[in-house]
């Protein structure tokens, strides 16, 4: 038995893309090539900007996108999951024990439905519990876990405040009893002072039903507060791993020094010495060649800025795998 | 005098279905010429409420009080009614940038129109004077190709390149004031980063005056000089950046530099300010903070205290009641 709850492979997600039904089809290659592996119990972190593909592989972890390439495994406890090569029935169980929580709290749940009632959905729809006392009694018990009142539970989604929504929505995708959970920007749309609040609870969670994150945010500080482990994205591709703190001590890829480096500091004296990155995020339609990043890259080195480097992560350190191209340059 | 805006004693109440609400109660702030001053809170804090009313943006069923004062040139601006005079305040001396640009332009009009049609309506110009001081502003806030970009509609461009028109179309009237509703919210850190930069420099050459609205203390420390926190409806404290986040006096600045995670030590637990921002619908009486207040004094917890500011140091002012307890 692997320590491993994930491990994906070799995974890349295209979508084809078509401007009207006259022209080419195109590639939009929106994932590639990444392997990484979840260790039980941890709480595994993704970040970088928009567009470079963080939700789409969330996604295709949890079986809600297509994969191209490669296979994503899920490791229970007594059987793998083989997303790539699942049957209807075998999804239908993957679904209970895999969950993601959304990022915008009043998007995600129904405004025509009590609390009871949505947090109750999944258990009547994946049939888990026998009947209304059954579902009933869990219900609580969830809701009474995520630190929900429970005489909220005859009322409607309006009566909530952002943060105890984003606790509904946290009780609902746990009421499976999931081992697994993505969580897409769970606190992005939260004010700072419930963000706290959220991302302690998520911690205590993590302990008391021994869950596995994968937590997707493009709030660097946030991350490094609660992942073990942290992946950057840039493009598709994953740029740099490491353990958190080593990440945010030695950041060795120029484009996770330069997020670290615009996180605005928060004593005004301190003047922020950003390392300014020009321009913005490369279409995924047509990627650079070799390192994609050195277009932006502030100071790339010779071979990679004709794109002669091949994308490739090397370990430094044991643990802290950097792309070639940026672990050769300093 | 160069004090751009002096806004006294502002109440704004809107009628509902459900009853009246408060959503700012007597807020008392200015901005001098080249001075940023940042307004932070929760949300539902007031922090838009006030901005809007500077421009009476505000619905049609909101309520401002007898004796609010927002003056801008000698004028109180919140008495004007007539067309001629809120266009005066509306895009000309004062320019909003939202947090959304994408539902800011209209999305079947080319950008460089929209440019335009703001110009004309506020300069006695021609079009083409017009055409070339938008394509000019808009090569001043870093887009290249300008002559392309001002024949796209909003939906072509990218989320930074549309913060940047904004801001080029909101500065290209030349305002003397600017309200920033937290233009940078929506953007990834490295476009906000440059984004930041560039509103620096263009605050500085045109030396106006800026109500930068966030929720991101980070953001700022990084570009204000003043800082007011806001909390449901109320300005409880207020005074220089340098002072606010070293020395801060409330309860509510506390918790909320607390609350932010902090690179520097990532074993630092998280500290959230209890409990929830109350519904305007029932607002506590006396200190409005006094539900949330970590340790709040008898005075305080019961109501008596008035919200009143005081100054505890030069130019640092804190809400009465937080000053005892904090």
């Amino acid at each position: 038995m692997s320590d491993n709850l994930i491990s994906v492979n070799n995974v890349s997600v295209n979508f084809d893309y078509q401007e009207n039904f006259l022209s080419k089809k195109q590639k939009i290659h929106a994932v590639q090539n990444i392997n990484i592996k979840i260790k039980k119990g941890s709480f595994f972190g993704l970040v970088g900007e928009s567009g470079s593909g963080k939700t789409t592989l969330g996604r295709a972890i949890l079986g809600a996108n297509k994969i191209s390439s490669g296979n994503v495994i899920f490791h229970d406890d007594d059987k793998d999951y083989d997303l790539t090569n699942i049957s209807k029935l075998e999804l239908k169980e993957y679904r209970k024990k895999a969950q993601l929580i959304f990022q915008d709290p009043y998007a995600a749940l129904s405004p025509r439905m009590t609390v009871r009632d949505i947090i109750a959905e999944p258990l009547e729809v994946m049939k888990i519990t026998k009947n209304k006392e059954e579902t009933d009694e869990r219900v609580r018990e969830i809701a009474s876990k995520c630190r929900l009142n429970l005489e909220h539970l005859r009322r409607f989604p309006h009566a909530f405040s952002g943060g105890q929504r984003q606790r509904i929505s946290i009780a609902r995708a746990l009421v499976s009893s999931p081992k697994f959970i993505v969580a897409d920007e769970s606190v992005a749309a939260l004010d700072v002072s419930i963000q706290a609040d959220i991302l302690n609870l998520l911690k205590n969670l993590r302990k008391e039903l021994n869950l596995t994150y994968l937590f997707i945010s493009h709030d660097l500080s946030v991350v490094a507060h609660v992942c073990d482990v942290v992946a950057v994205m840039y493009l598709g591709h994953i740029v740099e791993i490491a353990p958190s703190k080593e990440l945010f001590k030695n950041p060795r890829h120029t484009y996770t020094k330069a997020l670290l480096s615009s996180i605005p500091s928060i004593d005004p004296e301190k003047q922020s010495k950003a390392i300014e990155l020009t321009g913005e995020i490369p279409s995924a339609m047509n990627p650079p060649s070799g390192c994609v990043f050195r277009t932006r890259c502030p100071n790339p080195g010779h071979d990679c800025k004709g794109g002669d480097i091949e994308m490739g992560l090397i370990e430094v350190s044991p643990g802290h795998w950097v792309d070639q191209c940026c672990a050769s340059s300093k | 005098m160069n004090e751009l805006l002096k806004i006294n004693n502002l109440d704004v109440q809107f009628d509902t279905d459900e009853g009246r609400i408060t959503a700012v109660e007597n807020v008392s702030l200015s901005v001098k010429q080249g001075e940023v001053l940042g307004i932070v809170g929760e949300s539902g804090s007031g922090k838009s409420v006030t901005a809007k009313a500077i421009m009476q943006l505000n619905p049609g069923n909101t309520i401002y009080n007898e004796d609010a004062e927002v003056i801008i040139d000698g004028e109180n601006v919140i008495k004007f009614t007539s067309k001629e005079d809120l266009k005066k305040i509306r895009g000309g001396k004062v320019s909003m940038i939202f947090q959304e640009p994408m539902a800011s332009f209209a999305p079947a009009i080319k950008i460089g129109d929209q440019m335009v049609e703001q110009l004309l309506l506020h300069k006695n110009i021609k079009k083409e004077e017009a055409k070339s001081i938008s394509l000019d502003m808009l090569t001043r806030v870093g887009i290249t190709d300008t002559e392309k970009r001002f024949n796209q509609y909003a939906f072509e461009l990218s989320g930074g390149m549309r913060q940047r028109a904004m801001i080029a179309m909101a500065l290209s009237t030349m305002p003397k004031l600017l309200l920033a509703d937290e233009p940078t919210t929506a953007l990834d850190v490295t476009i906000q980063a440059q984004v930041l930069k560039l509103m620096k420099d263009i605050i500085k050459e045109y030396k106006m005056g800026v109500i930068f609205i966030t929720h991101d203390l980070g953001v700022i420390a990084q570009t204000a000089d003043q800082i007011a926190v806001m909390y449901l409806g109320c300005v409880v404290e207020k005074g220089s950046v340098n002072e606010i986040l070293k020395n801060p006096k409330h309860p509510y600045t506390k918790g909320l530099i607390a609350a932010l995670p902090d690179v520097n030590n990532l074993d630092a637990p998280l500290k959230p300010i209890p409990g929830n921002i109350p519904s305007p619908l029932d607002r506590p009486t006396g200190c409005v903070f006094r539900t949330r207040c970590p340790h709040p004094t008898k005075e305080g917890k019961e109501g008596k205290i008035d919200m009143k500011l005081v100054e505890v140091e030069p130019g640092h002012w804190v809400d009465q009641c937080g000053a005892k307890c904090g």
